[in-house]
């Protein structure tokens, strides 16, 4: 027993994080499913995480109204940005997507009230693991049905191809602007979530990279179903905690595991028992990602 | 009119692709239309179907004018297409195809899912089913779109489009790739959706199958109609076959 609490306490913060990434990744899921790259959800999560944190302090906002609160105002801010950048497509869609999250750190950079360049210190730890894992239990839950849903075939169709997807009467702005507002939401309250644990906050957490690194958990895990950027963002999490004892070779291993996932198994890892499907659709040309 | 185009217009750089085009297509017609290559016949349906704005004149459907309005909405109220080149979901099966060419007579049904019920018939699912009995596919229903034969991806396009339940059916080129049998089926196919009183425009340059399914033919010369009436009055006119000939001597 005590060697299990010892485990826990000693993870517990590896154990947050691995859940707060395979919601980011989940969030950047949507927009991916429907063949949308989009890399505005470091941005979001920014959104999430100042908002709650600066509502809790000044206002002594109530954690879940804190998060919730953080959570509607990025998805009330990627409504109008994404009607404005879902006019272009492919590379222009994502150095516009971007370019907004540049646009949100700098103004986090000059604003007193979020502590400028110092960020936020001292917020509070009120995450508990249960709270992260039990989102995310309910956001996989709901998207795997969404993704049989209605909605789900529209955004692969959407995927797979714009024109024939308006011609068989579907709204192709209006999916593709509510897979964006979606994910917002959810990268948001991750990152509500993460500030809770993390106890400080500064602009350079939610900078490029950031948008990066939840991209690679999503894509290296599968776009194909919901557990793919979950297993994508357990194992890149969880691996530099496990090749501690290989300090100085660790960012080699993972480069070398990504290298290899994505030449060997281009639809992520969850695909590992759909090798045949995966050539199937190279061969016919289909839209890569799914 | 069921389908009406007045002054219809579309230019590309200094190309008059469209010009001035006047169309009546009567309900439970199959309305032909020809011309040679670049005659702007394509041009003339993305007008219709709202993949394309038009620089002049206008659209009516059932006498609303809906010039403006987008493809999905069009597709909401009664007109499907298939596309010159094919444009299948390739990646998905074939069933889902069909299933996502029945978007615009759906609800959403998000919520429903949410709270997973053991499953009733489902006649969304069964009428797919129907749709892929009827073109011959049934049986290639799990299959990748992208998988199937070049015949059959056309033949799918089209249940594709009847998922849709539209008023006039738009078809540019169905038998293209197709072997006689397999467009002698189609020709049986149309002729069977006219009896059930779909409206049917058709693009094709097989002469023959145009001649033998619609009641009304229309030619197009660079953008402008030259030529309207039944296969007999149009088979007789001299600008038509001017018009062939014409394209003929440079090909
Ligand atoms: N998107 C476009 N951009 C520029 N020019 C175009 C475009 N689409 C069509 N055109 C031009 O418009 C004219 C009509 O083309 P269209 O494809 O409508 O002819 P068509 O009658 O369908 O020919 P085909 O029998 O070869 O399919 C051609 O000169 C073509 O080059
Ligand atoms: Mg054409």
């Amino acid at each position: 027993m005590d060697a299990i609490a010892d485990f826990l306490a000693t993870y517990s913060t590896t154990f947050a994080i691995v859940g707060i990434n395979a919601l980011l990744a989940l969030s950047v899921w949507l927009t991916l499913y429907a063949g949308q790259l989009t890399l505005g959800n470091a941005a979001f999560m920014a959104i999430g995480a100042y908002t709650s944190a600066l509502l809790g302090r000044h206002l002594g906002a109530p954690f879940p109204l804190a998060l919730a609160a953080g959570a509607v105002a990025a998805a009330a801010l990627a409504a109008p940005l994404g009607l404005t950048v879902f006019r272009l497509r492919g590379v222009y869609l994502a150095i516009a997507t971007l370019a907004f999250g540049e646009v949100v750190r700098v103004i986090l950079l000059a604003t007193p009230i979020t502590g400028r360049g110092q960020g936020l210190n001292g917020i509070p730890p009120k995450t508990e693991l249960w709270h992260i894992y039990l989102s995310l239990a309910v956001v996989a839950y709901v998207l795997w049905r969404v993704q049989g849903s209605i909605a789900g075939r529209a955004w692969a169709a959407i995927r797979e191809d714009e024109v024939a997807a308006a011609s068989q009467g579907i709204a192709v702005r209006r999916y593709k602007l509510a897979a964006f507002v979606l994910g917002a939401l959810l990268a948001a309250w991750a990152g509500g979530l993460s500030a809770h644990v993390t106890f400080s906050i500064d602009p350079n957490d939610f900078a490029f990279t950031k948008a990066v690194q939840i991209l690679v958990f999503a894509v290296v895990g599968g776009i194909p179903n919901v557990l793919g950027p979950v297993l994508g963002a357990t194992v890149f999490t969880a691996l530099p905690e496990l090749l501690r004892p290989f300090k100085d070779y660790r960012d080699i291993f993972q480069g070398a595991i990504l290298l290899a996932v994505i030449i060997y198994l281009p639809r992520g890892i969850v695909t590992l028992a759909e090798l045949r499907k995966t050539r199937r659709l190279a061969e016919i040309g289909a839209a890569d990602v799914a | 009119m069921l389908l009406e185009t007045r002054q219809l217009s579309r230019t590309f750089g200094g190309v008059h692709a469209v010009d001035r085009v006047d169309l009546a297509v009567a309900a439970g017609q199959a309305f032909g239309l020809i011309g040679p290559n670049g005659a702007g016949k394509t041009t003339l349906i993305n007008l219709i179907s709202g993949h394309l704005r038009a620089d002049g004149g206008s659209v009516l459907l059932d006498g609303a004018t809906v010039t403006r309005l987008a493809p999905h909405e069009l597709t909401a109220r009664g007109i499907a297409r298939t596309f010159q080149g094919v444009r299948l979901f390739k990646g998905l099966t074939v069933f889902d195809n069909v299933l996502v060419g029945r978007h615009a007579r759906l609800r959403s049904d998000v919520v429903r899912r949410l709270v997973p019920r053991r499953s009733r018939a489902d006649p969304d699912r069964e009428r797919a089913m129907g749709l892929l009995e009827r073109v011959g596919l049934r049986r290639r229903a799990g299959a990748l779109a992208g998988e199937l034969a070049y015949g059959d991806q056309r033949r799918l396009e089209i249940a594709r489009a009847l998922a849709s339940e539209p008023r006039v059916l738009i078809l540019d080129e169905p038998a293209a790739g197709m072997n006689p049998s397999e467009s002698g089926r189609l020709r049986e196919l149309m002729r069977a959706l006219v009896a059930e009183g779909i409206t049917i425009v058709l693009i094709e340059h097989d002469v023959g199958l145009v001649m033998g399914t619609c009641e009304r033919v229309a030619v197009l010369n660079f953008g402008r109609k030259i030529a309207e009436g039944s296969p007999a009055e149009v088979r007789a006119s001299a600008a038509v076959r001017e018009a062939y000939l014409g394209a003929e001597d440079v090909a």
